[in-house]
């Protein structure tokens, strides 16, 4: 019946699509990776040839490791990217409830100011941004960058989320009420669940961009204390020197927890679709 | 006592005014079911009892108790919804504590209720199971087991049975009114389905618009309505209202239930057999008079009319019943 239905041409050609556009997508990080493990002859001369016997070298991960608190930039740049996705994911989803399930007065209003925020980029605001952390003095700190990402997810996530809540349906919030559970319980225990492919896909398209982000780590946190990797790994990136070995590892390690993370996520995009409560 | 009493409630949304001045008082151990057309506030009224809405005006009480600003968890309620509402992340016992572990049941307690509830409803076996791993038909149960282990004074039921198939219906119907004599308790039931309303009432409440048509039993309502809007509700196929004039009868419009009707060799009415409906235990015939009129005629039995024939209809004049132009019913 499946057979009847499903042209293999098709399938043959969609898989192709994918294939290649895999094939795209994932060059540039295995030119990256398998690079990172040649020594600096070998990449310049055949930059898309596996490292071999002659060619491997650890040259460049033994230069990041060396150099400044590697370890430390590392640590900066999680803490900055978890912390501000458990904001973005916490708070969008509040206030995201709060939209979408009470009726109040400048309801809409705030929905469409909050929505504002996807049209217009934070980095407009930079010189104001900074000079409101100079004056509360959390220049760098790692505080000023969780704040800044989070005001700068909020906006997407306020307005993704809000849309799937309304489509939880009311019957089962108001079977909570009637069992006495707390507006909080019934957000974190009944909405909360139910809106997780939601909530993955909020995560997922923030956690790049704030890992990737060098804009405002320069300017809010140049400290050596408070580098991200991205800033961290520009030391290598000289004007007229730039250590190719060094760069490449650094990127490759730079992955690693991004893709972690990313499979966390995604695995809950595909887990979360609970279904069930509702005909 | 007074199970459920309601004084001049209100209830707007924004401009729109969906409840008009309802009163109504509910014995205890009553069953009332509120029917209406769909968008009348059948719905909204539950909720208002239920504390779900708050209600722009008027008072709610529940066993002598005003609750018109107490939160929903401490009327003395239990809802069963139409889409069955069950947590999606409990198994049907989670489901079934949840309220009770909430008011700070003893586990004991817990246990027995559901084991009570769940003997009732024939639940044993899918105790252990989530919503998910249910059917249709097993996840009401467990919503109507969740009502239960409560123990209300008030249940309120919005359209419980209208996800589920015909047979399912019936048998969940029956048992619907196989609880309320074992339990004891008052229930309010929202539906727009004629049988459910028959037969399950002690009194219906006829709603239209946000306003109460007409409260009464069952067969009040069907023989002795108070306007032609309840008249045409209830009843299936509906009231033949017809011009009272030709007729010579007294008003402006005549109501004739179609059962009162027969097929007659000479008679007041005549016209032509549009269609035949044949159900085996009846026959609906539908006739339309030279004045374009529409006559369903319900006969008992088997009947042998052909489509397109010209036939004489007469009718019962004791039982028909008049109504002036507004609509109100005229009395003799
Ligand atoms: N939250 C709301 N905001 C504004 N209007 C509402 C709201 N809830 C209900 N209404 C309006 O109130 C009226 C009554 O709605 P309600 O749901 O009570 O109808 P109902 O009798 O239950 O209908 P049905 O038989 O279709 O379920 C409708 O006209 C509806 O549009
Ligand atoms: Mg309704």
């Amino acid at each position: 019946m499946h057979k009847a239905r499903h042209n293999p041409l098709n399938s043959i050609a969609a898989h192709a699509a994918l294939l290649t556009w895999t094939a795209i997508a994932l060059f540039p990080v295995v030119v990256i990776l398998i690079n990172s493990f040649k020594t600096r002859k070998a990449i310049f001369r055949e930059p898309l040839a596996l490292p071999s016997a002659d060619s491997f070298s650890l040259v460049g991960y033994q230069t990041v490791m060396r150099q400044g608190d590697f370890f430390l930039y590392f640590q900066n740049s999680m803490i900055v990217t978890v912390v501000s996705l458990a904001f973005i994911l916490l708070f969008g989803a509040m206030a995201a409830f709060a939209l979408s399930e009470y009726r109040f007065r400048g309801n809409a209003l705030m929905g469409l100011y909050l929505a504002l925020g996807i049209m217009i980029p934070i980095r407009i605001g930079t010189v104001a941004i900074l000079d409101l952390m100079v004056q509360t003095g959390l220049v760098n700190t790692l505080m000023a960058l969780i704040l800044v990402y989070t005001a700068q997810g909020l906006p997407l996530a306020v307005f993704i989320l809000s849309e799937f809540m309304r489509q939880v349906s009311d019957d089962l919030k108001n079977a909570g009420r009637i069992d006495g559970l707390s507006e909080y319980r019934i957000f974190f225990r009944l909405v909360l669940p139910l809106v997780r492919p939601a909530m993955a896909t909020v995560a997922v398209f923030n956690m790049i961009p704030i890992w990737n982000d060098l804009w405002f780590p320069l300017i809010l946190a140049p400290g050596e204390a408070t580098k991200t990797l991205t800033l961290g790994s520009q030391v290598f990136i000289g004007q007229f020197v730039t250590d190719w070995n060094a760069v490449l590892s650094a990127l490759s390690l730079a992955i690693l927890p991004v893709l972690i993370l990313y499979v966390i996520f995604s695995r809950q995009l595909i887990r979360g679709i609970t279904s069930g409560a509702v005909k | 006592m007074t199970a459920l009493k309601l004084e001049n409630v209100q209830k707007s949304f924004g401009d729109i005014h969906v409840l008009k001045d309802i009163d109504l008082e509910v014995a205890e151990r009553e069953f009332i079911v509120f029917v209406g057309p769909s968008g009348c506030g059948k719905s909204t009224l539950l909720r208002v009892i239920a504390g779900l809405e708050d209600a722009s005006g008027g008072r709610v009480m529940i066993g002598g108790r005003d609750v018109t600003r107490t939160p929903p968890a401490k009327r003395g309620i239990s809802m069963v919804f139409q889409s069955y509402a069950l947590y999606p992340h409990l198994d049907v016992e989670g489901n079934m504590a949840l309220g009770l572990r909430q008011a700070g049941e003893e586990r004991k307690v817990i246990a027995e209720r559901i084991a009570t509830a769940a003997s009732m409803l024939s639940l044993e076996p899918y105790l252990k199971r989530r919503p998910a791993e249910l059917s249709g038909g097993q996840r009401q149960r467990v919503a109507i087991g969740r009502a239960i282990v409560r123990k209300p004074d008030l249940f309120l039921f919005d359209e419980p049975l209208s996800n589920l198939d015909a047979a399912l219906r019936m048998a969940t119907r029956v048992e619907i009114a196989r609880l309320h004599r074992e339990l004891g308790a008052c229930m309010v039931y929202v539906t727009h389905d004629q049988t459910e309303a028959m037969t399950l009432a002690d009194r219906i409440v006829v709603l239209r618009d946000g306003r109460i048509e007409q409260v009464g039993s069952p067969m009040e309502l069907y023989n002795d309505p108070a306007n032609q809007f309840v008249a045409g509700f209830l009843g299936s196929p509906s009231m033949n209202f017809l011009a009272a004039g030709p007729l010579g009868a007294p008003g402006e419009v005549l109501g004739i239930r179609p059962e009162h009707l027969g097929v007659v060799a000479q008679g007041p009415l005549r016209g032509r057999i549009s269609h035949v409906e044949r159900l085996g235990g009846d026959t609906n015939l539908l006739v339309t008079t030279p004045q374009d009129e529409t006559v369903t005629v319900r006969l008992f039995g088997q009947h042998d009319h052909r489509m397109g024939t010209e036939i004489a209809l007469d009718f019962d004049r004791a039982r028909a019943l008049s109504f002036d132009a507004a609509g109100k019913r005229l009395r003799p």
